[in-house]
């Protein structure tokens, strides 16, 4: 693919997630993304194929992005605790001045199982962000800085807990602005699965 | 070694269980096999030497077969140093054999006593004082116990004035750069991530909750079958990594893992490549792998 083709991809999927998030995803017509880029509804199909495929390839998409960032904490010489509180930071600020990419994950993705039931079973399209909260967990389980249970359990409550705040601030019910709870959800996350 | 004559074969014991000696007993060609050398000394075979003679230096051998850890002192047959006599023979062999894991890096029996007791000429994979001296004709045959099949490839390889091609801990790579994975009946089960649901069964794979460190350990178990027929991982038991330096590691029949994750990774394999495959594969339900192969009871 040439980078000006694959730039085109991206801006699509970018606006394509807004959208999406915005407005719901059986709401959200072919049509809609393609006038609000300034392009063919044919042309559109150029770059993806169907109206499910473009929501599969966002949720691949957002899902990298998160996941290059939690790499690079990963990569950071700091203490477990430290890193779940810039995991923490990172998922918050994302849902700060990014909303669209968590509202999708939590509105359309989740809320939308048959879209993704062909393609993106299970972690297929979220891996890129799963499989650095593995190396996490792993790391932080083998420094003795968290304690060895099943990844699940660990997992469900971490990302639980984010996705639920964030589905709070969605909601316009947290009384302060989500930046407020950072320090606590970290030391609330730690405390939980430490050692 | 004489002209056209057979290389002479000793094979000396020092702190061993006698299980590499019962395992090349195993080697369905045994006796064609040893055909090509003319046995001056064997434990349990008949030879043309007795012990006594050996102890008292009578001989002169090619190739020298170790079997057992090393211990400078304290280890005696008729009143003397077995390592003496070892010392005595692996300086004129043209080749030394250490054959099973205590011979080459300490194995079992370093655990009795891990500050004196070694292989031959590693301790674990650290090399000892006689390394420099032999290493030019040192090949490792790591095994607990020995393949008898390994063996004789090697002796064969030998006798026919063979090159044989070692890694850096000399253990020759025609049987170890593979890993016991390499041909394990279980590689579908690997591949797709189905664990076994017990020892013995047919189906799954025994890398991630009991404990396979098949992936991770050199060898050819599963290319070349014990007794021809089978293998631990094949008969559905885990490998317990025999063949390296770190054996025997503890908690044999368990994977370790850290919430779920591996703590040892395939060889060669990132960490992160490995997760976001298995996240990946993990996702899909097979049918046929969930199935029995064969339903006993129908």
């Amino acid at each position: 693919m040439t980078d000006k083709k694959a730039l085109k991809r991206e801006s699509i999927m970018q606006v394509a997630l807004q959208l999406f998030s915005n407005n719901g995803f059986h709401k959200t017509t072919i049509p809609d993304i393609a006038a609000k880029l300034g392009m063919s509804v044919g042309n559109l199909y150029n770059y993806f194929k169907s109206k499910d495929i473009l929501a599969q390839e966002i949720i691949k998409y957002t899902s990298e992005i998160l996941g290059e960032q939690i790499r690079e904490v990963n990569m950071l010489d700091i203490s477990a605790a430290e890193k779940i509180h810039k995991i923490v930071e990172i998922y918050f600020t994302t849902a700060k001045e990014k909303p669209e990419m968590i509202e999708y994950f939590l509105r359309v993705y989740l809320s939308n199982r048959e879209v993704f039931s062909d393609g993106c079973q299970g972690m297929v399209c979220v891996s890129g962000f799963t499989t650095e909260i593995m190396i996490f967990f792993d790391d932080a389980v083998s420094s003795g800085e968290l304690r060895n249970q099943d990844f699940f359990s660990a997992f469900g409550l971490f990302m639980g807990y984010l996705g639920g705040m964030v589905f709070l601030k969605g909601e316009g019910v947290l009384p302060q602005d989500i930046d407020y709870y950072i320090d606590d959800i970290s030391r609330n996350i730690y405390n939980a699965l430490k050692a | 070694m004489k002209r056209g004559g057979k290389p002479k074969l000793l094979w000396l014991q020092s702190i061993t269980c006698n299980g590499n000696t019962h395992s090349f007993l195993n080697h369905p060609d045994l006796f064609s096999l040893l055909s090509h050398f003319e046995l001056l000394y064997h434990p349990v075979l008949e030879a043309e030497y007795t012990l006594q003679d050996i102890l008292e230096g009578h001989v002169d051998c090619d190739i020298l077969v170790l079997e057992g850890a090393f211990r400078e002192k304290g280890v005696a047959k008729g009143g003397v140093e077995i390592s003496s006599v070892i010392e005595y023979y692996a300086k004129q062999a043209a080749h030394i054999i250490t054959a099973g894991t205590c011979a080459t890096f300490g194995g079992i029996f370093k655990q009795y006593d891990p500050e004196h007791i070694t292989g031959f000429c590693f301790d674990i994979e650290e090399k000892t004082t006689r390394h420099k001296q032999y290493a030019d004709k040192l090949i490792s045959l790591p095994g607990c116990p020995i393949h008898p099949k390994w063996l004789g490839f090697v002796l064969m390889m030998i006798a026919q004035k063979r090159p044989i091609a070692k890694d850096t801990l000399h253990r020759p790579l025609e049987l170890y750069a593979p890993t016991v994975h390499t041909g394990c009946a279980r590689n579908e089960y690997f591949e797709w991530k189905v664990d076994t649901e017990g020892f013995g069964l047919k189906e799954g794979c025994l890398f991630y909750e009991l404990g396979c460190q098949g992936p991770y350990t050199h060898g050819s178990c599963n290319k070349i079958l014990w007794n021809d027929v089978s293998s631990k991982t094949v008969s559905g038991t885990p490998c317990f990594g025999c063949t390296e330096p770190d054996f025997p590691k503890t908690t044999l029949f368990e994977t370790k893992t850290n919430m779920g994750i591996p703590a040892a990774m395939p060889l060669g394999i990132p960490r992160r490549a490995y997760l976001t495959v298995t996240g990946v594969v993990k996702s899909f339900k097979i049918k046929r792998f969930e199935e029995r192969l064969i339903e006993y009871d129908r």
